[in-house]
């Protein structure tokens, strides 16, 4: 199992609900978070003085899945949350050990 | 006249009511904004307020209420307050009350006009935009229905404001709306409201405020204050209910189009507060929850972003309450009678003075936003809007 970790705009997370709905990826955690890419956020000239807005909004949605899943999460949340600028985010998979339901035990692995 | 204690006692506590309406459209408006703009939607409020209290004083009272000319605009006579004082003149309350209770009406008018501009306008353009546009299209108005304008002298009837400041800024948002343009993303993402209960506690201060605001202009402590007060509440509650129902209907009877309803009934029985008796106010109530509720609806269709709805349930809700006072004026309460008494005179009055300022106010504010668009620019660049007017205009941020 993975757990897919995406890193995305918050406008965009309708749009990727829905998208990894519709290819059956139901269950997800989302919280919203604060972050920065390699281009450290957005420095607004303003009235004649710079303001730097380093850490910018962010939705982290959470999906673990199993192996042979990963890559159609993967292009699902592309294709969905993809503007095509700066600051579209980043999906980092990570390898899960064990996972249970709290409801009635169940182990998957 | 004289001065009568009681009456000024009530027309200085409606004043300071009705002031605490431009904080709660603040915050009527704050709710229904983006976490990132809340800061700046009820600042625009506050600017507002803060910008008109300077303009009144120098120079709007004089333009609504100085001496007529041509029927368009008042004279020169009170710039600086110059004349107006302590005594009454006419009136049972001090000149210097009624200047006051009428600037009010005046900060929340451009207040309600933040709608058209929520989550992308320049602070700085709508300062200046601000100016002009109470200048130029609220002082006007003011004088056509209440300073002795030509819609005064048509018999046209605006008890406290629907003509003055509903239709005018509720048709003047939408001009602006369109001149702005749309928030990005919009029609493309949810933009859902991020602070409900914010929203109601900015409508119940509306509901509240709306005491002073309506039984108020009856300018006494007496019967009329008291009709226009029940029949304020009775149009409210009505509306409120209206709204909730037809959105029951097609969906979930939400809070937010409970308290849109409210707002709608009591925009739409200003007008009419000191003309009509408490049954027809249910009338007017209902009628304007359902009619606002739709052309809300017509607008998202249409896909205008007249972002927080003052073109839907102020312009719609002032037509209708103009037009609603041309039908059920009832002699016995303030003298007038309306076309189901058989005088359609009343019903036409209405309709000019009415469409006169739909046109007067959207056409004005079109091009005084054009001009300032152009010499300025209206909008945040995309990056800042991107990154929410809180930081960009103010660099606050509302929540941790």
């Amino acid at each position: 199992m993975k757990k897919v970790e995406a890193i995305i705009r918050p406008e965009r997370l309708e749009h990727v609900k829905k998208a990894l709905e519709e290819k059956g990826f139901v269950a997800m955690t989302v919280s919203e978070v604060k972050g920065r890419g390699e281009q450290k956020g957005i420095t607004l000239q303003f009235r004649g003085r710079t303001m730097e807005v380093d850490l910018l909004p962010k939705v982290k949605v959470e999906i673990v899945v199993e192996d042979k899943a990963v890559d159609a999460v993967i292009s699902t949340i592309v294709d969905a949350a993809r503007t095509g600028k700066y600051g579209d985010g980043k999906i980092f998979v990570v390898p899960v050990e064990k996972a249970v339901r709290v409801r009635t035990g169940e182990v998957e692995e | 006249m004289g001065l009568d204690s009681g009456d000024t006692a009530w027309i200085l506590a409606a004043t300071a009511l009705v002031m605490l309406m431009t904080p709660g459209v603040g915050l009527f408006y704050g709710g229904m904004v983006r976490r990132k703009n809340v800061i700046s939607m009820i600042s625009l409020s506050f600017v507002a307020f803060a910008l008109v209290s300077i303009q009144w004083v120098i120079l709007g009272y004089s333009l609504s209420f100085g001496s007529d000319i041509a029927g368009f605009v008042g004279g020169l006579d009170y710039l600086g307050l110059k004349g107006v004082g302590m005594d009454c003149g006419d009136l049972t309350v001090p000149h210097l009350s009624f200047m006051v209770f009428q600037l009010v009406f005046a900060a929340i008018t451009l207040a309600i006009l933040t709608s058209a501009v929520a989550e992308r306008v320049k602070l700085s353009s709508f300062i200046v935009l601000g100016l002009l546009w109470t200048t130029l299209v609220y002082d006007p108005l003011a004088h056509w229905v209440w300073g002795g304008g030509w819609a005064a002298e048509i018999g046209a009837l605006d008890f406290a404001g629907g003509t003055v400041v509903h239709i005018s800024s509720g048709f003047s948002a939408l001009a602006l709306a369109l001149v702005i343009g749309r928030r990005i993303g919009f029609g493309e993402y949810d933009m859902e409201p991020h602070n409900i209960p914010m929203t109601l506690l900015g409508a119940a201060l509306l509901w509240f405020g709306w005491f002073g605001f309506n039984a108020g202009s009856a300018l006494a402590a007496d019967g009329l204050a008291a009709n226009a007060f029940v029949v304020t509440n009775t149009a409210a509650a009505a509306g409120a209910l209206a709204w909730l129902f037809a959105s029951w209907v097609s969906g979930k009877p939400s809070s937010l189009g409970m308290v849109s309803g409210a707002v709608a009934g009591l925009v739409a029985i200003t007008p009419a507060a000191g003309f009509v008796d408490p049954m027809s106010s249910i009338v007017i109530g209902a009628v304007a929850g359902v009619i606002c509720y739709r052309a809300m609806l017509f607008r998202i269709r249409k896909g205008l972003d007249e972002s927080l709805d003052a073109w839907a349930v102020h312009g719609i809700g002032g037509l209708w309450g103009a037009i609603a006072t041309g039908i059920f004026a009832n002699e016995a309460i303030g003298g007038y009678s309306g076309l189901i008494y058989g005088n359609v005179e009343q019903f036409i009055a209405q309709i000019l003075g009415a469409g006169a300022a739909v046109t007067y106010a959207f056409a004005v504010t079109f091009i005084l936003a054009k001009i300032v668009d152009a010499a300025i620019g209206l909008r945040v660049s995309e990056e800042e809007e991107y990154v929410g007017l809180d930081i960009s205009q103010h660099g606050e941020t509302a929540y941790a």
